[in-house]
C-alpha cells in the first residue's frame, strides 16, 4: 500500500477537528488533530474503507408522481456510488409503493438494498 | 395577399392592427418575437402622460393629447386595469420652480387642462414621503398608470378575434418592394401586403432601409429600473416626476397598477439594440437620484431589476407618414415616450391615412370592440367566487400563492387567441411569477400546465423566446460517469 | 360557520407535529389545511438524510420523516384539507381557505397555529445585474423540479450560496449527471454544515469558492456565463477582478424568509430580525389565541427543533382551548445584545414557565472558543461556553424558572461574546 498523507475533516461533530493521517502500514497509521475517540475512528474508517448513504430517485409508473425518492439501507463504499446510480438509473417500479419496500436487493454486491423512502399509492 | 402587414406587435402595432379589423381588410400583424409585447412595451414605465412635456406643434405632444383621454373606454373594451392616479412634476429647490411653470405653461399651450401648481403645504399633505426640499410641484390630474403589457396583449387578443393574423417568430430580413404591393420575407416564411405599417420599435430605421432610402436613425437608449415589493406600493400617491433635463424625463417614482413600486428610469445611449442588461453602476445612479425624490424608499423591498429600450429617433419626434419614396410604406417610428400614451391617437391617425390612400375604408358589420372579461377572481364577491368553483374546479386552486391567481386563469389566458404559450406570457397575462417568490413556488406547476394545456412535454416549454428552454430534459438520463473524489 | 377547536395551517413537519400534541391533549375538533396535494411540505422534496437524529434517534430522509408524521395524523385520525390555501385570518380566529371541492369557506376557531414554512430569496432580492434569461433557478425550486417532478435543469452549473439546501443540490445535481462548475461563498466561511461541505462538495471535487460573488449573468435567451468576482472584508464584489465562467445554469442559495402573508393578514406582529412573529414561551403571537412554530418563525437547520417548537405551540393552543392557562400578557421581553442576530421566543409569561425556559438563538457572526450570556440588566444569570458558534448553527441555552422569578428588570438580555486567546 502507498504512503498515506491525508487531512481529515472531522463531521462527527460540529466542533470540525482537523485530523491528520499518516504512514505506510495500515494496521499501524498514525492520526493526530481529533480531540475524541469518534473522530479517530471516522478518520481511520475514512482512509480505508470510505463509505456513504446513497439517496437518489428512481422512475417511478403508475404513481402520482414520477419519480420515487430511494436510498441505500447501509452505507456503500464511495467508490460504488456513481456505478449504483447507474444500476438504480436503468430500473423502474410500479405504483403502489411501500416505505421501506425493497427496490434493489444487494445493489452490485454491496450489501446494501435501494429501498423506498416513501409510499406511494397507484394511479 | 393580405391588404395591410403591421410589422411590430408592441403596443402601438398591436393597437394600430386592432383600429384596422374594424374595418373590411385583411391584416397581418408580424413580430419576430416568440409573443407579442416583447420589446419595449414590455419594459417602460408605463405611465400614460398628461401632456405638459412634449414641445408644442410637436407629433409627440399632439398625439399625447389625444391619447389620454381615449384610455378610458379602451381600457373597458379591452378589460385592462387602467388608473388615472394623476402626476405631479416636483421641484426640489426654488431654482426649479422655473421648470415647473415652464411644465405649466407649455401643457396649456399643448391643451392640457386641469393643470396646476401646488405648493408646499398641499404637496406635503398628498404625499407626506416626499423629502422636504420639495417646494412646489405641477400637477396633472388625468395622468395615469397602467401595465403596458397588458393593453397591448389584450389589444392582440382583440385583433386576432376580429379577423387580424398574427405571425410570431416572424423577423423581417428584407422588403422586396414591387408594383403596387410588398413581399415581406422572413428565414421560415414570406407574406405579401399592399400596405406595411412599420412599427418595429428599435429596429424600425432598419425595416424602413429594405425599401427606402434611410430618412431618420433609432437609437436605443436603455433605461433601468427597480420594481419593490407591494407593500411598498402606497409610498406615494401620484406618479412622481423629477424636473425634467435635456437627458429626458429623469428618474420617477410611481406605484405600477397592481400595487408595486416602480423606480427608474435612467437614460443610457447604447449601440446594441439587443442589449438589454442591467447593470450595477446604472441601478446605482437610479438609486441615488430617486433619493431626490424620497429618502423612504425601501430598497431591501426590491424583488427585481429590469431594463428596456427606447426607440429613439434622430429626428427627436415621433416619424408618422407615408414614405414618399414608397407609397404604401408607413413608418410609425421613433416611438419613444410619450409613445405608450399616443398609442391609440396615432391608431385613428393611421386608419385616417390608409383611408386616404385607399379612398375609403368599409366597416365591418361584426366588429366586436369588447375584449372577452378576464376573471379576476379575488377581486369577486365571494358568492359568485363558489358559483365558478362549483362550474369550473380549476378556479379552486390557487397556483401563484404570492398574488392568488388561479389554475383556470391560467387555462384562459394559454387558450385566448393570441395566448400564452411560454412561462414569461403566462407571467405577462395573469401574473404568476410577478409576486415575492418571483416564481419560485408557481413556475413548476405553470410549466405543467403549459405543457399539459398545449399538448407538449414539460421540456418542450421555454422561458421567453425559443431557445430560452427552462429544463434539459428528465433525470435518469444516460452517461452520467461521474467521479468521486478519493476513489482507490 | 363551522368552529373548530384548532386550525393548523401548513402541513409539514410543522403543522402535523402541532396538530399531533394538541391530539394528545385531548383537543377533539382539529382541522389542518395543506396547499400541496399531501402531507410532508418540504420535506417531501428534500430526499436526503439526516432528519429525525433527535427525535426518533434514526437517520431518515425527509419523506421518510414525514411519512412517520403522516401515519401519525392518520393514527390519530385528525382531519386534514390537502390542495387547500390558507387566504386569510383575522383577529377573531376566522380562517378563509379555498379548494377546488367545497369553494371558499370561513371557518371560525378557537384558537390557531400557523405552519406555513418560508420561501427563498430569489435574484432581485440579491441584485444581480445582467440579462434575464432562462436557467437561473434557486436551489429549492430546483430541488422540487429534479426530486418530485424527475427533470434537470442544466448541464453546467455555477452556484452562489453554501447554505445547506445549495450543498445538497451541488451533490445532487452531480449525481444526476451535471457538471456542478464551482459554489461560490461571498463571505470566508461557508454557510452550512461542515457535514454538508465534506460529503457535497469535496467528495466530488467540485470546488469551493470563499469570499467569491456573482455580479452579472450573461446570456440571451438562456445562460451562457456569469461574472465571478472577489469579495472584500464587507462581502463586497472587488472591482476588477471580474472572471468569466461559462455555464448553462445558475443555481441561487441565498437565504430563506418565513413566509408570513397570512400573519400579517390577520395584523400579527413580526421580528424584523426573525423575519417572523413575535412569540411567547408557548409560541403564541401577540394576537391571543393565535400560535406559530416551524420555519414561520424563524429559520431551523434542523427538523427535530422544528418538532420540538411545534409540540409547544400544539400545546400552546391546547391549553388555551381548554383555558387553563392564565392568558396574560407575557410581560418580559428577551433583547438580542451582542453578537446575536436574534433569539426566540422573543417574550416570556412568567407565570408560565414550568421548570425551565429553552432560548433558540443564532449569533450573526462567526465566534471561536466564546460564551453565550443572559443577563439581567448587568446581571449575569445564565453563562454557556460554546467551543465554536456561526449564523448557520442555531444554539440554544436553558435558563430556569428561578432566573426568572428573582429578576429585578422586565427584560432579559442575550449576548455572544467571544474568548480571546
Amino acid at each position: 500500500m502507498n504512503e498515506i498523507q491525508r487531512e481529515i475533516i472531522c463531521i462527527v461533530c460540529p466542533t470540525g477537528c482537523r485530523i491528520n493521517v499518516s504512514g505506510d502500514d495500515p494496521q499501524a497509521l498514525s492520526i493526530t488533530g481529533s480531540e475524541c475517540k469518534r473522530g479517530k475512528e471516522y478518520a481511520l474508517k475514512e482512509i480505508t474503507d470510505p463509505r456513504r448513504t446513497l439517496i437518489t430517485t428512481v422512475q417511478l409508473n403508475h404513481g402520482r408522481l414520477r419519480r420515487l425518492p430511494v436510498r441505500t439501507n447501509v452505507e456503500i463504499p464511495k467508490r460504488s456510488i456513481f456505478p449504483c446510480m447507474e444500476v438504480v438509473n436503468r430500473t423502474e417500479v410500479e405504483a403502489p409503493v411501500e416505505v421501506g419496500q425493497v427496490i434493489i436487493s444487494d445493489i452490485l454486491g454491496t450489501g446494501a438494498d435501494i429501498v423506498a423512502t416513501r409510499s406511494m399509492t397507484r394511479v | 395577399m393580405f391588404d395591410v402587414a403591421v410589422v411590430g406587435a408592441g403596443v402601438i402595432g398591436t393597437l394600430i392592427a386592432r383600429e384596422l379589423s374594424r374595418y373590411r381588410l385583411e391584416v397581418a400583424l408580424l413580430d419576430r418575437s416568440n409573443d407579442v409585447a416583447n420589446g419595449s412595451t414590455k419594459a417602460n414605465s408605463g405611465i400614460i402622460h398628461a401632456g405638459y412635456d412634449a414641445a408644442p406643434g410637436s407629433n409627440k405632444a399632439k398625439f399625447n393629447v389625444l391619447g389620454n383621454p381615449l384610455f378610458d373606454e379602451l381600457c373597458d373594451h379591452l378589460d385592462v386595469q387602467f388608473n388615472r392616479i394623476g402626476s405631479l412634476a416636483v421641484a426640489f429647490s426654488e431654482r426649479e420652480r422655473t421648470t415647473v411653470e415652464q411644465l405649466y405653461e407649455r401643457g396649456k399651450m399643448n391643451g392640457v387642462e386641469g393643470l396646476r401648481i401646488i405648493e408646499r403645504e398641499e404637496l406635503q399633505a398628498l404625499e407626506p414621503n416626499l423629502n422636504d426640499t420639495a417646494v412646489c410641484a405641477l400637477h396633472a390630474p388625468q395622468a395615469g398608470i397602467i401595465d403596458p403589457w397588458e393593453i397591448a396583449i389584450a389589444a392582440a387578443e382583440n385583433a386576432a378575434e376580429n379577423g387580424v393574423e398574427v405571425f410570431l417568430n416572424f423577423p423581417v430580413e428584407d422588403i422586396d418592394r414591387r408594383a403596387g404591393s410588398f413581399r415581406i420575407i422572413a428565414q421560415d416564411g414570406e407574406i405579401g401586403a399592399r400596405c406595411v405599417i412599420n412599427c418595429a420599435g428599435v429596429f424600425a430605421d432598419q425595416i424602413h432601409g429594405m425599401v427606402a432610402a434611410p430618412s431618420y436613425e433609432i437609437t436605443p437608449r436603455k433605461g433601468q429600473y427597480f420594481v419593490l415589493d407591494k407593500s411598498a406600493g402606497d409610498l406615494v400617491n401620484h406618479v412622481i416626476f423629477q424636473c425634467p433635463t435635456e437627458a429626458g424625463k429623469g428618474v420617477l417614482v410611481t406605484r405600477s397598477v397592481h400595487g408595486n413600486l416602480l423606480v427608474g428610469p435612467d437614460a443610457q445611449e447604447i449601440e446594441d439594440k439587443e442589449n438589454l442588461s442591467t447593470t450595477r453602476d446604472r441601478l446605482d445612479f437610479v438609486r441615488r437620484s430617486a433619493g431626490k425624490i424620497s429618502k423612504e424608499i425601501p430598497f431591501n423591498e426590491v424583488v427585481r431589476s429590469f431594463s428596456g429600450l427606447r426607440a429613439t429617433p434622430s429626428t427627436q419626434d415621433f416619424v408618422i407618414e407615408e414614405s414618399k419614396e414608397a407609397r404604401g410604406f408607413i413608418d410609425v417610428a421613433g416611438i419613444e415616450s410619450p409613445g405608450l400614451t399616443a398609442a391609440p391617437a396615432i391608431a385613428h391617425y393611421i386608419r385616417d391615412l390608409l383611408i386616404e390612400i385607399r379612398g375609403g375604408l368599409e366597416k365591418k358589420k361584426d366588429f366586436n370592440p369588447l375584449r372577452r372579461r378576464v376573471i379576476r377572481f379575488m377581486e369577486l364577491p365571494d358568492e359568485r367566487k363558489n358559483e365558478l368553483i362549483r362550474k369550473d374546479p380549476r378556479y379552486g386552486r390557487i397556483i401563484c400563492r404570492c398574488e392568488h391567481i388561479t389554475e383556470a386563469a391560467i387555462v384562459d389566458a394559454i387558450h385566448r387567441k393570441v395566448g400564452a404559450s411560454t412561462v414569461d406570457g403566462v407571467k405577462k397575462r395573469v401574473r404568476p411569477g410577478m409576486g415575492r417568490c418571483q416564481g419560485g413556488f408557481c413556475e413548476p406547476q405553470v410549466l405543467k400546465i403549459l405543457a399539459r394545456e398545449l399538448n407538449k412535454s414539460v421540456t418542450e416549454i421555454v422561458k421567453n423566446e425559443r431557445d430560452s428552454y427552462i429544463l434539459t430534459g428528465s433525470t435518469k438520463c444516460s452517461g452520467i460517469g461521474g467521479q468521486i473524489h478519493g476513489d482507490l | 360557520m363551522e368552529i373548530y377547536d384548532i386550525v393548523v395551517i401548513g402541513g409539514g413537519p410543522a403543522g402535523m407535529a402541532a396538530a399531533v400534541a394538541a391530539r394528545q391533549m385531548g383537543i377533539e375538533k382539529i382541522l389542518l389545511i395543506e396547499r400541496d396535494r399531501e402531507l410532508g411540505g418540504i420535506l417531501q422534496q428534500c430526499i436526503h438524510n439526516g432528519f429525525g437524529l433527535h427525535n426518533f434517534k434514526e437517520d431518515l430522509t425527509g419523506p421518510e420523516f414525514s411519512e412517520r408524521y403522516i401515519q401519525r395524523i392518520e393514527e390519530l385520525d385528525i382531519p386534514c384539507k390537502l390542495d387547500t390555501m390558507g387566504l386569510s385570518i383575522t383577529k377573531n380566529r376566522e380562517v378563509v381557505f379555498v379548494n377546488s371541492r367545497e369553494g371558499l369557506k370561513t371557518v371560525k376557531a378557537r384558537a390557531i397555529v400557523l405552519a406555513m414554512g418560508c420561501r427563498e430569496r430569489a435574484r432581485g432580492a440579491v441584485n444581480i445585474p445582467g440579462s434575464r434569461p432562462a436557467g437561473v433557478f434557486t436551489a429549492g425550486t430546483a430541488q422540487r423540479l429534479i426530486n418530485i417532478e424527475g427533470y434537470m435543469v442544466g448541464k453546467k452549473i455555477m452556484m452562489l450560496g453554501t447554505g445547506d439546501i445549495g450543498l445538497i443540490m451541488a451533490r445532487r445535481l452531480t449525481l444526476e449527471g451535471s457538471n456542478v462548475i464551482a459554489v461560490l461563498a461571498r463571505k470566508p466561511y461557508p454557510g452550512g454544515l461542515m457535514r454538508n461541505v465534506v460529503q457535497c462538495l469535496y467528495d466530488y471535487d467540485i470546488p469551493l469558492m470563499l469570499q467569491h460573488t456573482i455580479v452579472e449573468i450573461l446570456g440571451k435567451d438562456r445562460v451562457r456565463g456569469v461574472l465571478v468576482a472577489r469579495t472584500d472584508e464587507n462581502s463586497l464584489p472587488i472591482p476588477g477582478t471580474e472572471e468569466l465562467y461559462e455555464c448553462d445554469t445558475l443555481i441561487l442559495s441565498v437565504g430563506l424568509i418565513p413566509e408570513n402573508e397570512l400573519s400579517l393578514s390577520a395584523g400579527i406582529e413580526l421580528d424584523r430580525r426573525t423575519g417572523g412573529p413575535i412569540v411567547n414561551e408557548s409560541r403564541e403571537t401577540r394576537v391571543p389565541g393565535i400560535f406559530a412554530c416551524g420555519n414561520v418563525v424563524h429559520v431551523h437547520d434542523l427538523v427535530d427543533f422544528v418538532v420540538e417548537e411545534s409540540e409547544m405551540a400544539g400545546k400552546g393552543a391546547a391549553r388555551f382551548v381548554q383555558r387553563s392557562v392564565e392568558c396574560a400578557d407575557a410581560s418580559i421581553a428577551l433583547l438580542p445584545g451582542r453578537g446575536l442576530k436574534y433569539v426566540v421566543p422573543q417574550r416570556v409569561t412568567a407565570a408560565n414557565v414550568e421548570d425551565g425556559l429553552d432560548l433558540f438563538l443564532r449569533v450573526n457572526r462567526v465566534y471561536g472558543p466564546s460564551y453565550i450570556e443572559v443577563k439581567d440588566g448587568r446581571e449575569s444569570i445564565k453563562k454557556v461556553k460554546r467551543p465554536h458558534m456561526s449564523p448557520g448553527e442555531m444554539e440554544r441555552v436553558r435558563i430556569n424558572r428561578r432566573n426568572i422569578e428573582k429578576m429585578k428588570g422586565s427584560d432579559l438580555i442575550v449576548e455572544a461574546v467571544g474568548v480571546e486567546g
